[in-house]
């Protein structure tokens, strides 16, 4: 798995502007560290998407009231559910430098946010060929807690999947995902590959985000 | 002694588990997300007839299906689990009589949750939940209990803990491991070994995740390790998604003949999970029937465990880091009187960079609450630092609540040779599970003899035995005692070391620096008492792993030994490094307060605050040194030309320095007198993700404020009655996700009806200023540096 040092420092806020090296040491560090602890697992299905009104659907087991990712699946017959982690050991390296070195633990906590996206593209992969041999194309994840697609969902979603048992990916009573650094998505497959070049922040209303990319 | 049929056979016999259940209900058309056990009440004759047609194939005990039948997955299913459970049991005992042979297992799977620290789950939760389901399995008349797929120790801790106190049915555990023999939390399989051994099961193994190849690559680090039956239950291979389907490729054969293989490798107890069938089995107890089991090697290993990891007393000396205790420490006295866990937290970390391999816990201080600050102490250290612990304390009621909620088996220090202290700890290593320090000292005081201390030894021994303790799990302290009030206790001490392991066969353990009380330079007296009593057979060395010489002569002693192959240890330890660097000065060099801070250099900060402070008062470093500094690095943050892991080097820099000047001030018994006013920080209930609420807890205690820090996932009432307590005029709520906001508004607003006086400034990042007034807040902090503002506008 590639690196991504710019979506780090991104992560870190940094505007554009490059680290300095004491903080660019850091990271090294920090990427080290992840090396050795990161377990990350994902699992994923796809099912047919049933249209039951034009912001309701059901995808699996999985009834989903939401104008915006219904907009954002608009035309897609088939969706995957996808779920992935870092594992449990990601956060307790987070967790122990939280009380050592505050300024290591946020940039543990950016390389591991960086790192839990770039492994989502990775075994994206494998939806986009399953898509492939269909004819169809991947529209861009999203995930509950995005728009108004109801956070609530994690836990059904998660339940669906079997992923407590199959990758140790869990929600707590508040749908926090657990371990923390774990992505949830919903991937349509479309037909109309002109309609899968959104760049990720272009699909959020979070407008005034700091982390907001062009 | 229980008897039970399946007792009688285990490890004489082989003993065979059924297959897979939920797989096949998935071919009779379960849906993802459906929950299998609903299907005992709904499809009853189906799973009677899955029961019946493994029995039909051999196996002599069906799995319930009741693997996720517990209540925090049906809280809203129209079923309780209880009934589930009463469903599930009764048709595996229909099944049983049909077929005319069998027994019915109370199938126990993992909550689906995470527990605390990763995820939400209390323990004492988890163990209620398990103990519905063993207790309503048990009155259904199901025969054993399988605790199986587990994940994680300290779930199956839990629901060891709810089987033990609720039944007397025999235990199986089944983990589920990764190829490399790791836990999801990370755990690996000696340190699983130690803690359920310890708790008592009578079968410990692997299931799930793996198919039987894999298994069999995995059983010789389980069997070098296990003194008790091994249970392996294999999937048909690796799950693999074929058009949105999961699918297992072993087939029947091919199984079996792993299988075969896998009892020749220990095995005793075997079965399938995910993916086998009625004909792999079927093929599977064909194959091995006639097929005698291994027999059980004991190990007798003296070892303890964390989450993640075991640590057995063998050839080479185990240390255990002491300087988790207060005694004689003014300023860790401070910390355990302001609850100040980091403070001990780094304690923690610092031992073990300095190469301890256990840690001793002691909390005890005449004025506190023991019991709860062990426990919050215990807690906060297994959330951080994967070595094992050592529960040290004389409180009773503090050594039972530490070592019920510590995550591994436990070094427990201590019991001795009075009956008082027998009575009282026995039956909590014998419930719990732990390797218990026995100290050389009775009702008639400390032998004076090595043969006096041998007999204390010995009659410990004994009366352990009595309660179930095998004498594996019994470390000696021989005890030193202070050579400048006694001429030959350090003698009488070493050769005692020597009788107590030769003659009972039992590891030894010493607070090696007692020797030396009374002495000038002690360092040069224990250090030379350390190597003599490692030559003398010490297993476990109580000391303080900072101190370079003592560890220098640890390593020296292992390489001269032999303990450490090669020197290899010892090499790396002290290769490259040029003979004893006196002083070594802090990087950065000879810099100012104020320029440590400014560059972020932690050590030149705390070195240069310690000078400084010997000639300068307090406040004027604060004021003249500190916070200009800080003032600088925040304006930079604002404007953008330094970014947030330089603002918070540059905290952690002042909190060094902060850090110098609290330490100075405590052994003058002058604490409090450079605080500034209280603020209450909290993440709020619900919410586990703390990371922001850490950072401005950084920057307000680098501008001086007294920060109480609540936590994480705190309610609401909390933080209202401790505002009100400690008259705190400002309060910081995070909150990340919308999910949580609700709470944060309903935190405001008890705050602002009770404690009027109070204003509450709020962050996260799920907030704007539009949210943060909508939900009553007094101010939005758009980032850290927003709540120093806002602190200083406020409080001056």
């Amino acid at each position: 798995m590639e690196w991504n040092r710019k979506e780090i420092l991104r992560y870190l806020g940094s505007k554009g502007k490059p680290a300095d090296e004491p903080t660019q040491q850091k990271i090294e560090q920090a990427i080290q560290e992840l090396e050795n602890v990161m377990a990350p697992k994902a699992v994923f299905r796809t099912y047919p998407v049933e249209w039951l009104g034009e912001h309701h659907i059901r995808i699996g087991g999985l009834d989903i009231e939401s104008r915006q990712l219904c907009q954002h699946i608009s035309g897609c017959e088939q969706a995957s559910l996808f779920a992935a982690t870092l594992g449990a050991p990601t956060d307790l390296l987070i967790q122990r430098y939280l009380v050592l070195d505050m300024s290591h633990a946020v940039i543990l906590q950016a390389c591991a946010a960086a790192a839990i996206e770039e492994y989502c593209d990775l075994r994206q992969k494998e939806v986009e060929q399953e898509a492939a041999a269909g004819g169809l194309y991947l529209r861009p994840r999203y995930s509950p807690g995005y728009g108004d697609f109801p956070l609530t969902l994690q836990k059904p979603f998660l339940t669906q999947l079997d992923a407590p048992k199959r990758i140790g990916l869990t929600a707590t009573d508040s749908s926090i995902l657990a371990p923390s650094k774990s992505v949830t998505a919903v991937i349509g497959f479309t037909p109309d590959p002109t309609s899968c070049h959104v760049a990720r922040c272009m699909t959020c209303q979070a407008k005034n985000c700091p982390f907001r990319t062009a | 002694m229980r008897s039970h049929p399946i007792l009688e056979k285990l490890g004489k016999q082989l003993i065979f588990f059924d297959g897979g259940m939920g797989s096949l209900l998935q071919q009779h058309g379960l849906s993802g997300g459906e929950l299998p056990e609903l299907w005992n009440l709904t499809h009853a004759d189906l799973i009677r007839s899955i029961h019946k047609s493994y029995l039909d194939a051999g196996c002599d005990i069906v799995k319930t299906n009741t693997f996720g039948a517990n209540s925090l997955k049906f809280q809203s299913e129209g079923y309780s689990a209880p009934q589930v459970i009463r469903a599930a049991v009764s048709l595996a005992r229909q099944a049983v009589e049909e077929a005319g042979h069998g027994l019915v297992a109370m199938d126990i799977g993992p909550t689906g949750k995470l527990m605390r620290p990763l995820g939400d789950l209390e323990f004492e939760q988890a163990y209620e939940v398990f103990r519905e389901m063993v207790v309503t399995g048990r009155d259904a008349g199901a025969d054993l209990i399988l605790i199986e797929t587990m994940s994680d120790t300290y779930e199956a801790k839990a629901a060891v803990l709810a089987a033990k106190e609720n039944c007397d049915l025999p235990i199986f555990v089944t983990m589920i491991f990764d190829e490399k023999g790791k836990l999801l939390t990370g755990g690996d399989i000696p340190a699983v070994v130690a803690l359920l051994e310890s708790l008592g099961v009578d079968g410990i193994g692997f299931n799930c995740g793996l198919g039987p190849d894999q298994m069999k690559a995995l059983l010789p680090s389980l069997t070098a390790c296990c003194s008790i039956p091994i249970v392996v239950n294999p999937n048909a291979g690796l799950p693999r998604s074929v058009d949105g389907q999961t699918v297992y490729d072993v087939g029947s054969e091919e199984f079996a003949a792993s299988m075969v293989d896998i009892v020749m490798e220990g095995a005793c107890v075997i079965g399938g999970c995910c993916g086998t069938t009625p004909a792999h089995l079927a093929a599977m107890v064909q194959a091995c029937r006639g097929l005698l089991p291994v027999p059980i090697v004991k190990k007798d290993r003296t070892v303890v465990s964390s989450y993640a990891k075991a640590v057995a007393f063998g050839k080479k000396p185990v240390i255990i880091g002491e300087r988790i205790n207060p005694t004689g420490k003014s300023r860790f006295k401070q910390a355990l009187r302001e609850n100040d866990m980091n403070y001990i937290l780094r304690e923690g970390v610092a031992q073990q960079q300095s190469g301890a391999h256990i840690l001793d816990v002691n909390v005890g201080l005449p004025e506190i609450d023991e019991p709860k600050l062990m426990v919050e102490a215990v807690q906060a250290i297994q959330s951080i630092i994967d070595l094992p612990l050592q529960i040290d304390t004389t409180n009773i009621e503090a050594m039972e609540r530490a070592i019920r909620l510590y995550n591994g088996k436990p070094l427990i220090n201590s019991v001795n040779g009075k009956q008082e202290s027998m009575r009282a700890v026995f039956p909590l290593v014998q419930k719990y599970g732990g390797t218990v320090i026995a100290l050389t000292i009775d009702e008639d005081g400390i032998p004076p003899t090595a043969e006096g201390r041998l007999a204390v030894a010995r009659k410990i021994v004994e009366t352990a035995a009595a309660y179930g303790i095998e004498k594996k799990d019994i470390v000696v302290d021989v005890l030193a005692m202070t050579v400048s009030a006694e001429q030959d206790a350090a003698l009488v001490t070493l050769k005692a070391l020597e009788l107590v392991r030769e003659e009972l066969g039992v590891y030894t353990s010493l607070g090696v620096s007692n020797i030396s009380f009374g002495l000038p330079q002690r360092e040069n007296v224990n250090t030379a008492f350390f190597t003599m009593a490692m030559q003398n057979g010490l297993g476990g060395a109580i000391i303080n792993p900072n101190s370079k010489a003592m560890m220098a002569a640890y390593y020296a002693y292992c390489a001269l030994s032999g303990a450490d192959g090669q020197c290899m240890e010892y090499i790396a330890q002290y290769a490259g490094q040029t003979a004893a660097p006196a002083a070594a000065a802090a990087p950065g060099g000879d810099i100012g307060v104020q320029e440590a801070i400014l560059k972020g250099l932690k050590d030149s900060a705390y070195e240069a605050a310690k000078a400084m402070v010997q000639t300068t008062a307090p406040l004027d470093i604060i004021n003249q040194e500190l916070v200009p500094a800080l003032d600088e690095v925040g304006k930079k943050f604002e404007t953008g030309t330094l970014f947030l892991p330089q603002l918070l080097m540059s905290a952690e820099a002042a909190k060094m320095a902060f850090e110098a000047i609290k330490t100075h001030l405590s052994t003058k018994g002058d604490s409090q007198q450079v605080k500034k006013d209280k603020i209450i920080l909290a993440t709020v209930k619900g919410d586990i993700h703390d990371i922001g609420k850490n950072i401005v807890k950084v920057l307000l205690e680098n501008y001086n404020y007294d920060v109480m820090d609540l936590g994480k996932d705190v309610d609401p009432d909390l933080i209202v009655e401790t505002t009100l307590e400690h008259n705190v005029k400002l309060v910081g709520l995070s909150a990340l996700m919308t999910t949580t906001v609700v709470n944060m508004e309903e935190t405001i607003k008890r705050l602002h009806e009770r404690a009027p006086f109070c204003k509450v400034m709020v962050g996260g990042a799920v907030l704007t200023p539009e949210y943060a007034e909508m939900i009553h807040a007094d101010f939005y902090s758009k980032d850290a540096m927003g709540s120093v503002y806002y602190a200083q506008e406020l409080l001056g």
